[in-house]
Order: structure tokens, then sequence, then C-alpha cells
């Protein structure tokens, strides 16, 4: 990736900039970047690989938007060094669907209306597959407390939530070998096992 | 925003962790050491910390732990996350204040990386961790150059984002000591929405026996210029079976060991309102199980 730094002379000369190289895996791809050390995980995310589905809300730590997964685990990539990315695996909302298909948690979002102008929705879904990912059969208040790092202020949450448990009830239809279309019409589907 | 330029190490060992903090050229206010980074990296991105050099400690091999020793003392490695301990079948079923308190740790996505031992370093007057440290009568373990040395957690803090460690030092763990009898307690916060810092959080731990309470702590979060401890308040209950005369006691007590401050979180008289409320809750819930226990 190529960065710009402003000559300021003797101050900082250009060969000053400490770089370091690091390998990680981004979607499945694995990649090597130079980074500069003060280069923040969300911005070699968007600017680095152009991957702009990661947004970055408030830059404070505060609103979810920028959730990717680290190994698995949600993360706010506006609070994580991109060279504390080396040597791990990070998936960011491009790799959620498939070349012909949405994941179902994407699909989720579009069947219950789970977003209304769509900026916290990439971090609401990655919130939501690192707790489907553990917690196959979550409850309404199961989702409720797994978001509850990501802001939203449009919706007033309650069709994210249904979104989410919409694409519970697929994955888990899917894993039974059913494939049907899940909670469809039905819209709560909150809770109804509540195996958590 | 980005933080202001530094040098970056990530060391493999502790014993190199500590050399490049002891090395002069980064001594003082220049080096910082990043676990979680969950708070370090927001103050860096604003400006208000701008260290020379940042030593990453999570390359750190052995450190994520957390576990009790057999005498029942609670161990708390530098990486262990907050989610760890939201999620640990070790404090569910031994140290009631800690385990309360972990899911009430920021919010979920902070939790997967910040740790308790950074929380306790970073001495936000506001952390959640300090209260029910400092209430466990805990303490924590530093490691520099001359080798390791504990330090109590209501001396770690020396005030407002201030530690007691040594330019050279590295918290490598926090330690709780074993109860005396069954412990019982818990830690409530009052937020405005999740994630945002306690306007009041109360963190009462005490071990009981047969009824009886044989040590009490009681800490105080957001309420002060720094982790208060509500000494007087714990030492009311020390000796005492869990009454209401005695809980609303201790309750007074810890309201006036309350320095809050109106500001935008609410009045001075609400939030010493509402620590003797969370006193009392918490005290009349471990009364009823002390009670259920002398039962049983």
């Amino acid at each position: 990736m190529t960065t710009v730094y402003d000559d300021r002379g003797e101050q900082a000369a250009a060969t000053d900039v400490p770089l370091r190289r690091i390998a990680f895996t981004i979607n499945g791809a694995r990649k090597i970047a130079e980074v500069e050390p003060r280069l923040l995980l969300a911005h070699l995310i968007r600017r680095g690989l152009g991957l702009t589905g990661t947004h970055l809300g408030c830059d404070t730590t505060n609103c979810g938007a920028c959730t990717v997964l680290v190994d698995g685990k949600a993360v706010k990539s506006c609070t994580m060094l991109a060279v504390q990315a080396d040597g791990h695996e990070i998936t960011t909302v491009e790799g959620l669907a498939t070349a012909s298909e949405l994941h179902p948690l994407q699909e989720g979002f579009r069947q219950e209306h789970g977003l209304q102008c769509g900026f916290c929705t990439p971090g609401m879904m990655l919130s939501a597959k690192a707790l489907l990912d553990a917690n196959p059969s979550p409850t309404e208040e199961d989702v409720r407390w797994a978001l509850s790092g990501n802001l939203c202020r449009c919706t007033g949450y309650q069709n994210i939530v249904k979104s989410v448990l919409w694409a519970a009830d697929k994955l888990r239809a899917a894993g039974n070998g059913a494939g049907g279309e899940p909670g469809a019409g039905d819209g709560s589907g909150a809770g109804e096992d509540g195996s958590s | 925003m980005y933080p202001s330029r530094f040098r970056y190490e990530a060391p493999r060992s502790l014993t190199e962790a500590i050399g490049l903090l002891h090395t002069t050229e980064s001594a003082g206010d220049q080096a910082k050491v990043l676990a979680g980074g969950q708070s370090l990296v927001p103050l860096m991105k604003l400006r208000f910390a701008a260290p020379e050099l940042i030593v990453d400690i999570n390359n750190l091999p052995g450190l994520d732990y957390h576990r009790a020793d057999p005498d029942g003392t609670i161990r708390v490695g530098a990486l262990c996350r907050h989610a760890d301990l939201e999620h640990s079948a070790l404090l569910a079923s031994t140290q009631p204040t800690m385990a309360a308190a972990a899911p009430l740790i920021a919010d979920p996505i902070v939790r997967n990386r910040g740790t308790l031992v950074g929380s306790l370093c970073h001495a936000d007057p506001q952390g959640d961790w300090a209260s029910v440290v400092v209430a466990l009568g805990g303490s924590v373990v530093a490691q520099g150059p001359g080798g390791r040395r504990s330090i109590p957690a209501d001396a770690f803090v020396t005030g407002p984002f201030e530690n007691a460690l040594a330019p050279d030092e590295i918290a490598v763990e926090a330690v709780i000591p074993p109860p005396q009898g069954v412990p019982a307690g818990g830690y409530l916060k009052l937020e405005r929405r999740v994630g945002d810092f306690a306007t009041v959080g109360v963190a009462v731990a005490l071990d009981t026996a047969g009824g009886t309470v044989t040590r009490a702590g009681i800490a105080l979060t957001g309420v002060g210029g720094s982790t208060i401890a509500a000494t007087e308040a714990g030492q009311a209950l020390t000796g005492k079976v869990l009454t209401a005369e005695i809980i609303e006691q201790a309750a007074g007590l810890a309201a006036q060991a309350a320095r809050p401050r109106t500001d935008h979180r609410g009045s001075a008289e609400y939030k010493r309102h509402m620590v003797r409320t969370f006193v009392t809750r918490l005290l009349t819930r471990a009364g009823q199980a002390a009670e259920a226990e002398r039962a049983a």
C-alpha cells in the first residue's frame, strides 16, 4: 500500500518512517503488507485493501460500525493497530457472501428490513456472526446482548434483532439438512427454543 | 484519526519486553505497554497520549490465564480478556463479585480485547475492575529488571490515570486472596447505555461463615477522583449478621464515603443516593444467601 507523507525536512525525514511487514489472512486470502505501526486496522482494510464495507463511524471506540472478526472474535478495527493483525485471520462484511449467494445474515437483514441507512449494518452483521458461530440458537435477549456494542441511529433495533433471529433459523435449518425458508412470515422467532 | 508516530516492538518474551522498557532512551512516559488497547489506542488517537515506543505484549506466551490456586487464590494474567472472565466457569462458581462485574465492562466487542490488568493500569476513576479488585483486597504483581513485587490494589492506583508502576515494570498479574468463608457479593453499575462509563458503580465483596460476615470490602466507581474504598462501611459489617439495621448502617457509610460531582450523568445528590441503593441491594441479596446457607 502506498502511503504519502509530508516532507518536513530535517524534522522527520521520510527515511525515518518506521515500516513493518506483516502477513495476515483476510476473507480467506493471504496478504502481505508494509504498514506504519500507527496505521489502524480499519484503515488497512479500507484503504490498503479497498474493502470499504468496513465503516468508520465514531472513531472513538463507541459505535461498533468498524467491527470485523479477528480470529473469529468481534473487534473494533478502529481500536486495533494494523501491525497487530500480523499472523491473524480477519473477516470483513465482504467475506460473508459467496459469488452467487448472500450469507443468511445478509438475507435476514433484507427479509426483515434490518437496515435503514445501512451505515451500522456491516458491524451489526459481524457481531451477529460471532454470536451465531458460538451460539446457533440464541434467544432474543442473547441477540440484544451480543449487539449491545453496535449502535444504530435509524432502526430502533427491532428489525435488526429479527434479522439475526431469522438468520439463526435459516442456518439451523441448513445445518439440519432441511434447507427450507425459516421464520418467513413469522417474524418473531424469538427465544422459542431458549437454549443459550 | 491517527496516533502520532511511534516505534513499535512486539517482543516474544517478558524479559525482552522489560528490557525494551528499561532502555534509557525510552524511559519515563515515553514508552507504553499495549495489551488490549481499548483505552490506550483511543487516547493515542485523540493525542492525549503520544508515547514514543509501544511495547505490544500480545505475543507474550502464557499470560492469558485466569486460574485458582489450591488455597483459593485467584490469579488473572495480563492477557486475560474481559470476555474470558465473563464466560468463566471458575468465577461463576467461586467469585460472585468478579462474575457480576465482567459482563458489565464496556460492551461485548471491547470485552473481546480489553484486559482486567490493563484496566487496573489505566487507572480510570470510572474503571470498574479497580473497584472490584480493591473490594476483594487484591493486588497487582509487577515485574521489572530486578524481579517481581506485589502491590496492593488500593496502593496501585495513585491518582486519576496514574499507577505505582516504575517505567520499566510490567503488571503481569492481578491476584485475589483466598476467601475466609463463603464468598458473597456482587457488582452493580448504573450506566446510561451499554458501553458508557459508570454513572455509579458499587462493588461489594464479602466472605461469610455461618451467616456471619468474616470479611467485607466495598468500593465505589465513578463517584470521586479515583476508585474509592469505603473502608468504614466494610468494617461496620465485619463480625456481624446481615440484618436490615446493619445493612442500612453500611449503606449510609458507603454513601458518606462517596465524593460525587454533578455532571451530565447526574447530580451529586442522585449519585450518592444510588451508592446507598446499590449497597443496600447487594447486601440484602448477600444476606438472603447467607440466611439460606445457615438454614441449609
